[in-house]
């Protein structure tokens, strides 16, 4: 989504558009406070307010990854395609 | 709480401590080039840094020693607010995945070793430039004494240094000692130095994670019994403030906040000139995504981290001053082999960052003050020769600010940091992507978001202090508490908005842009590319 280079093939594509939502959920999610402002339920004592926002760690983590494989599949498809 | 010298500890503490200063000498060969002095070289590490080196220099870059004392001492304090450090460092990397990798890329293609760089050359404007480099070194200055303070609380409750009636000179020994060889390792060194030593901070920092958040539920009774005892010690009223101290999950009046919080320190912190160094010197774009992808790692150590907060209150730990909560934890809780491997991680844990932060300050002094003001026609050795002194300078600046002032000033002075440095995101965010903003524009909106945000810091008042209590106010219009940075910021964006229509409508002189959009996509091999000094040591004479 970062790279708008100068060749002439659609701006947006099918795979851009995953790779920015994968990018956008975490923001959803971590400054919707109220959806996880509660201690219940709790896991192994831990209360919600903290496992839940540790469990957006690792589900982050390979959203962002999904970006970075979607992007880079496409960066050298374009590659490929012979642009400077 | 000083119970006299814990021996045992402090002969590990002292053993990792001279480890790591022969490592930090002997980096000076590692993958060393022909020709070391340049910038490139002593700053940026011959900018050959593969996806694994960075990975390790970014996190002991930026998750610090006063991190990891600061953000469970928050929790300690105030329960749930503390935490909004987990949601902020999950949010960091998304975010750097859409602009960094172009930031690389003209960087490369221009030699740009700062920000200040990259602005003045996007914008033709030295103006905006001196802006950027002034915040970067006004908001890195007090985050270096800030490491200071870390080490500080660990001395403290190994007992060296003793109380209040040892004399200063003894007191601040130890600390004397300690910044003395990272200086001078530093200046040697540069960027190797706490690359290298980057890797042995955090094994030893997994590893004490590792085991205390295993080791100490066992002796507390578990989660259930430390959340319990957390709750209805943070219920109770602070004697101050007639209020709870704290909560366990974050209620309705304290959301807004907590979002902003996160945001706001998420969008501030590649923004700090030490970040982008620790950028700047990978090899290529790729390794940069790819770490984007690894770099959540150190997240779910800094959220097991922060829990650590609550064990503190749940094992009774009793101190005035929040810092010292963690390695109090750690010494009350721990033998005493494994309380000296504890505090050895803190302890090196500054000096990492307190190296690369130094040494992104004087890249900016040198690029971006000496340079383009004082001499401009500066070779590039003696631009390596101006850094190294400004290093030296800017630490005996931080150390001369903890040792002389109280601890309060250097934490109100980097929330400060923190807030200013959030206003350079447009100028350069906005300027990786677009050149559509003008110049002047970008210039009028810094000054508004700084003056907005340091006004509105000042009148927060708190318990304890009149002024800089605390880094959330008002937001104007909203009428909900909220984190003053991003309220400046978001002022900022509106002044440089309207101000770029009034100029473009006026037809004020815009500066030369000397990028073109392909440079913001270039990678390694790609003509232009400035080549990254040949990896490993291909280079170097005599092949070691």
């Amino acid at each position: 989504m970062s790279d708008t280079s100068t060749d002439r093939r659609p701006v947006v594509t099918p795979s851009r558009v995953v790779a920015a939502l994968c990018l956008i959920a975490p923001f959803v999610a971590m400054l919707w406070v109220g959806s996880y402002g509660k201690v219940e339920p709790t896991l192994i004592g831990i209360p919600f307010f903290y496992w839940y926002q540790m469990a957006w760690v690792p589900i982050s983590a390979v959203l962002t990854s999904t970006a970075y494989f979607l992007v880079r599949r496409e960066q050298r498809a374009r590659k490929g395609g012979g642009s400077a | 709480m000083n119970d006299g010298v814990n021996g045992v500890a402090l002969a590990v503490f002292i053993f990792f401590f001279l480890a790591v200063t022969v490592m930090g000498f002997l980096a000076a060969r590692w993958r060393a080039a022909e020709n070391a002095d340049n910038l490139d070289e002593w700053g940026l590490g011959g900018r050959s840094f593969g996806t694994w080196i960075t990975w390790f220099l970014l996190g002991g870059d930026l998750y610090t020693a006063y991190t990891f004392v600061a953000v469970p001492a928050a929790i300690y304090a105030t329960g749930a607010a503390g935490f909004f450090a987990v949601p902020y460092t999950i949010l960091v990397y998304p975010l750097i995945f859409t602009f960094l990798p172009r930031l690389w890329s003209v960087s490369h293609k221009h030699g740009y070793v700062t920000t200040s760089d990259f602005v003045r050359g996007r914008f033709g404007s030295k103006g905006l430039s001196l802006a950027v480099a002034i915040t970067g070194i006004l908001a890195t200055m007090p985050y270096i004494a800030l490491q200071l303070v870390g080490i500080q609380a660990v001395l403290d409750v190994m007992g060296v240094g003793g109380g209040e009636d040892t004399n200063w000179f003894i007191k601040d020994l130890p600390l004397l000692i300690a910044f003395g060889v990272l200086a001078a390792y530093t200046y040697s060194s540069g960027l190797r130095a706490p690359a290298l030593i980057a890797f042995v901070k955090d094994t030893l920092i997994y590893i004490v994670i590792a085991v205390a958040i295993i080791y100490i539920p066992i002796k507390l009774g578990g989660f259930d019994d430390i959340f319990a005892k957390a709750g209805h010690a943070l219920a109770q009223e602070n004697p101050a403030t007639g209020k709870p101290k704290g909560e366990l999950a974050s209620g309705d009046k304290s959301q807004w906040a907590y979002a902003t919080l996160a945001l706001g320190s998420a969008l501030a912190l590649f923004m700090y000139p030490h970040s982008i160094t620790a950028t700047l010197s990978s090899r290529s774009r790729e390794v940069i995504r790819r770490n984007t992808t690894i770099l959540p790692l150190y997240s779910l150590m800094l959220g097991l981290l922060a829990l650590l907060g609550f064990m503190a209150i749940a094992a009774g730990v009793k101190v005035d001053n929040g810092q010292l909560a963690i390695p109090q934890l750690f010494e009350n809780m721990f033998p005493d082999w494994f309380a000296g491997v504890a505090f050895a991680a803190i302890g090196i844990g500054a000096l990492v960052p307190a190296a690369i932060m130094s040494i992104a300050a004087a890249n900016l002094f040198t690029r971006n003050i000496y340079k383009d003001f004082l001499r401009p026609d500066a070779t590039p050795a003696q631009e390596t020769k101006v850094s190294k002194l400004v290093s030296l300078l800017v630490k005996v600046g931080a150390l001369a600010f903890v040792l002389t002032m109280d601890k309060t000033v250097a934490i109100n002075f980097q929330l400060l940091g923190g807030i200013w440095i959030l206003q350079t995101f447009p100028a350069m965010v906005g300027g990786l992507f677009t050149r559509w903003f003008h110049r002047w524009a970008l210039l009028g909106g810094w000054a508004v978001g700084m003056v907005y945000g340091t006004v509105a810091a000042y009148g927060v008042a708190s318990p304890t202090q009149k002024h800089f209590g605390g880094s959330s106010d008002e937001i104007p219009g909203i009428g909900e508490i909220g984190y003053i940075g991003f309220t400046a910021f978001t002022l900022n964006v509106v002044v440089t908005v309207v101000l770029t229509f009034v100029l473009r409508a006026l037809k004020a002189p815009d500066g030369v842009d000397e990028t073109s959009a392909s440079d913001y996509t270039a990678d390694v091999g790609d003509p232009g590319v400035q080549a990254d000094l040949p990896p490993a040591t291909a280079g170097a004479p005599g092949g070691h």
